[in-house]
């Protein structure tokens, strides 16, 4: 009996049963992704690449690499988050009748809620701030970000988020409760185990990292624009980062209070939204969905600004309606916050609240209405050349629109009584955060990943990927708009109605449709590395681009640009070019770059162990991780001289190799 | 029209003297210690509208006039408020370069701090004892949590008090020191006006009710 109290005092609630050794589905997942993780251990354990990736990636501030780790993490993350996808569209397409179908409801709730947050949270989020973080320095004539060892630490905190989700898979159980954790069904009482939890933490550490990361991005758009760049000079992309931020530094805030409430419930036994003792469980409905709501546009906006600098730079004119596309920014931007009510029409406020709710949401897609137009004005008699980031534009235009309209037709109050919680509103949301965010990442990471690189991506494969997504989309998604018409409720692993099947196995079709759509961007990729020679940018300005990054080498080096460029034009690169704009070849200055630090790794580390101990029970090893937390960034404030100077002859030699380079083609 | 012109003066292209983004003034430091202050405040806002929603919500336990002695937090909000002017009083000092008399207003600061917090335990403590613990109604487990967010962001603030009064007396009043000091003045009188709210609507119109 003590033996027993000793074991629960040093491993809290974690026993043997808390690996899948006797799931014949997970385990061999598990043995496939410990596979993987070995064979990479023992390659760059093989190829001495530890090092390297410790001092040049890991520990580094450069908003750059930054950037491109959230990127990376991101595009891993979607392969999890679509193996979720393609598993629910398999067991929805055989789950009827008699046939069980091969996922048991415990195992499926897992599936839908694991695959929600991800997509959202780990792939979304996380492929939108690594975009604004790679391009938006560069696109303002910014050396760095304001706070670059934030910026590293941000980026830390949500991959340690990620791995706590990967970690549910194969240690414990993820959350059953759908992808927001709603109370009551998430309090104690209904989920005992781990898995809300896991989701708990795991989006706590990832949200602080968010949160740091807006804060970051909202201080350098507003205080390290180049000499000259006015607000209404400043890129598209870069008004949309701005909004984005703004939105998310003020909903992440809601959604921290509201975990941290919830956590209140389960570890300390509050009672705020629980069923008993005055708890009022649709308090959490708002407080998540003012979050919710707005991250939408969080998510959107950037998307807009992409497809906006796309459109510009591919018909070569200046984009119509600038200002007016400003103004649709800040528009969404203030409108974001008041329609959070419209996700619980059913809740029962009664018809006053509903119909305001409904009226604002409506009144959304005016601005974004006229942002369609601006573009179809941009590309009006333009010279468009349809290289894969415009077809990402076109395809996102018509599938956008379409989610667009069916949103306005769910904003209605009566309709969406009916339609509330129906596959119908899956396939709404599905179209415009893949026709409009997906699309406008993809569309992103096609543009500047010769920015990054230095080489374009595989055109061919990098088609094969588009077609694959937008012909899958159709696919897949269609069937769903029809079912979801017909009253299908979400969030079902078994039908009876036999008659439903065929549109379920259309949808798995589509599904497949979009995996080789997935397979086709990851061959862009490998192509690209491999044909890089050919596929070489030497000029630093591939596409013939009209903003600031495109005047400096691809990749840039550490310090961005040898001189702060002064602007004098909206289009800064297209302005400087027309003006017949010559670099300067000799000249330089040192230039005072931050260090790298290892702090951000350590925190982030601390954080993840102190996130495991709290879910297992384990508080001696949360305690600990606690303290140390605290210890390593009290440490870290100590260190006061991080920066260090790139001498001239150093620009010199860099700049000179550039130009050489792009002497010789 | 701007090619006009540029035809006589050639256009300035470059930042052509040293200047470095960021660094050495306190510019982007005080505008994104504001910005996180905002992101506080909507956390506490938050915590706010959640005691909003169930400050009546008492499950047939105790009700504020029963537990919330005024006297005591009349004490609390005095020794907040006081910790607030000596602050106040250290950033003049701070201005000048003075670090001892500047160290020496910190330091009572972080007393009255600490007098704050080992008053706000006796109170959770008492209540605690008398049955009306977090766990008792929807009512006191909000009004634990904002007052307990409250205090823990001053248990923190005194921590980094503690740290910054060991890195002044390492560095002096060299830049950065001043920037970090002029952070916490501005979280220590953010968690003052908090409290102002905490004491209005929470003890004051909770006994009125």
């Amino acid at each position: 009996m003590s033996d027993n109290r000793l074991m629960q005092t040093i491993f809290g609630r974690l026993t043997w049963d808390a690996l899948p050794l006797h799931d014949p589905i997970v385990l061999p997942v598990f043995g496939v992704v410990a596979l993987g993780g070995l064979v990479t251990v023992f390659l760059l354990t093989r190829y001495r690449l530890w090092g390297y990736l410790w001092k040049e990636w890991f520990t580094s501030v450069d908003h750059k690499k930054v950037g491109i780790m959230y990127v990376i993490l991101g595009i891993v993350m979607l392969l999890r988050g679509f193996s979720d996808a393609i598993m629910m569209r398999i067991q929805q397409a055989i789950a009827f009748g008699p046939n069980e179908g091969y996922l048991p409801p415990h195992h499926y709730d897992q599936i839908f809620t694991a695959h929600g947050t991800i997509m959202i949270f780990f792939v979304a989020i996380p492929l939108v701030v690594g975009i604004i973080n790679f391009v938006m320095p560069l696109q303002i004539g910014a050396r760095d970000v304001a706070f670059p060892f934030l910026n590293n630490l941000s980026f830390w905190l949500t991959a340690a988020g990620a791995v706590l989700v990967m970690t549910s898979l194969f240690v414990g159980e993820f959350a059953r409760t759908g992808w927001l954790g709603y109370a009551p069904l998430s309090e104690l009482d209904y989920s005992p185990d781990t898995g809300v939890d896991y989701y708990l933490w795991a989006l706590q550490i990832a949200g602080v990292g968010t949160t740091l990361s807006a804060i970051n991005m909202v201080t350098t758009i507003v205080k390290m624009r180049a000499p000259g760049m006015t607000m209404m000079k400043m890129p598209i992309f870069c008004w949309t980062a701005l909004c984005s931020n703004v939105l998310a530094v003020a909903i992440f805030p809601a959604l921290t209070a509201a975990f941290f409430l919830l956590m209140l419930d389960r570890y300390v036994g509050t009672n705020f939204f629980t069923n008993d003792l005055g708890g009022a469980p649709m308090m959490y409905w708002n407080m998540v969905w003012i979050w919710g709501h707005p991250e939408v546009y969080v998510l959107v906006l950037p998307a807009f600004g992409i497809f906006s600098e796309i459109t510009s730079t591919f018909t070569g004119k200046r984009l119509f309606g600038y200002s007016s596309m400003v103004y649709a920014t800040v528009v969404i931007t203030i409108l974001a916050y008041l329609v959070w009510l419209h996700h619980f029409f059913t809740m029962g406020s009664g018809p006053t609240v509903n119909s305001f709710f409904g009226i604002a949401t409506m009144v959304i897609a005016i601005p974004t209405g006229a942002k369609i137009f601006n573009w179809l004005f941009t590309m009006y008699r333009g010279d468009i050349r349809f290289d894969l980031p415009m077809m990402w534009v076109v395809a996102f235009m018509l599938t956008f629109t379409v989610g667009g309209m069916t949103g306005v037709l769910l904003a209605i109050p009566p309709a969406d009584f009916v339609l509330h919680n129906s596959l119908f509103l899956v396939a709404h949301f599905h179209n415009v955060i893949i026709g409009g965010v997906l699309f406008g990442l993809f569309a992103g990471i096609v543009y500047w990943f010769p920015k990054a690189f230095g080489f374009i991506l595989d055109p061919f494969w990098g088609k094969v990927g588009f077609w694959g997504w937008v012909i899958g989309y159709w696919i897949a998604w269609t069937p769903m708009y029809v079912v979801g018409l017909m009253g299908t409720t979400r969030r079902v692993n078994h039908f009876d109605d036999v008659s439903l099947q065929p549109y379920f196995i259309v949808a798995m079709v589509g599904v497949v449709i979009i995996a080789i759509g997935i397979f086709g961007f990851i061959m862009s990729i490998v192509m690209g590395v491999k044909h890089r020679r050919r596929l070489a940018d030497t000029t630093g300005d591939p596409w013939e681009g009209r903003t600031l990054e495109w005047s400096t080498s691809s990749p840039p080096p550490h310090y961005n640009f040898a001189f702060t460029p002064v602007i004098h034009e909206l289009d800064a690169w297209y302005d400087m070019k027309r003006r017949g704009y010559e670099r300067p070849a000799d000249g330089y200055r040192p230039i005072h770059m931050p260090g790298n630090t290892a702090s951000g790794v350590l925190i982030s580390g601390l954080a993840l162990v102190m996130g495991f101990g709290m879910i297992w029970y384990i508080w001696w090893l949360a305690a600990l991780a606690f303290v140390g937390l605290l210890a390593v960034a009290i440490g870290h404030t100590f260190f006061l001289d991080r920066d260090y100077v790139i001498p001239p002859d150093e620009v010199a030699r860099t700049e000179a190799h550039w130009h050489e380079q792009g002497a010789l083609t | 029209m701007s090619g006009a012109t540029s035809d006589e003066t050639p256009i300035v292209w470059h930042v052509s003297e040293d200047e470095d983004h960021g660094a050495g003034h306190s510019g982007p430091t005080a505008l994104g210690f504001w910005i996180y202050l905002m992101s506080d405040a909507l956390i506490f806002a938050s915590l706010f509208a959640m005691y909003g929603v169930v400050s009546t919500s008492y499950a047939g336990g105790p009700v504020p006039s029963e537990i919330f002695d005024l006297k005591l937090v009349a004490i609390n909000t005095a020794l907040l408020l006081a910790s607030s002017i000596t602050f106040g009083e250290a950033m003049p000092h701070m201005e000048a370069g003075r670090v001892g008399p500047m160290r020496a207003w910190l330091v009572a600061t972080g007393l009255l701090g600490a007098a704050f917090l080992g008053v706000e335990l006796y109170e959770f403590h008492h209540l605690i004892n008398e049955g009306a613990g977090p766990q008792r109604s929807a009512f006191l487990s909000a009004f634990f949590a904002l007052v307990g967010t409250h205090g823990a962001h001053v248990f923190f603030g005194l921590i980094w008090m503690v740290v910054l009064l060991v890195q002044t007396m390492q560095h002096g009043l060299i830049e950065p020191m001043k920037r970090r000091v002029m952070c916490l003045s501005m979280f220590w009188h953010f968690l003052d006006i908090i409290w102002i709210g905490v004491f209005t609507f929470v003890y004051l119109l909770g006994v009125l009710r």
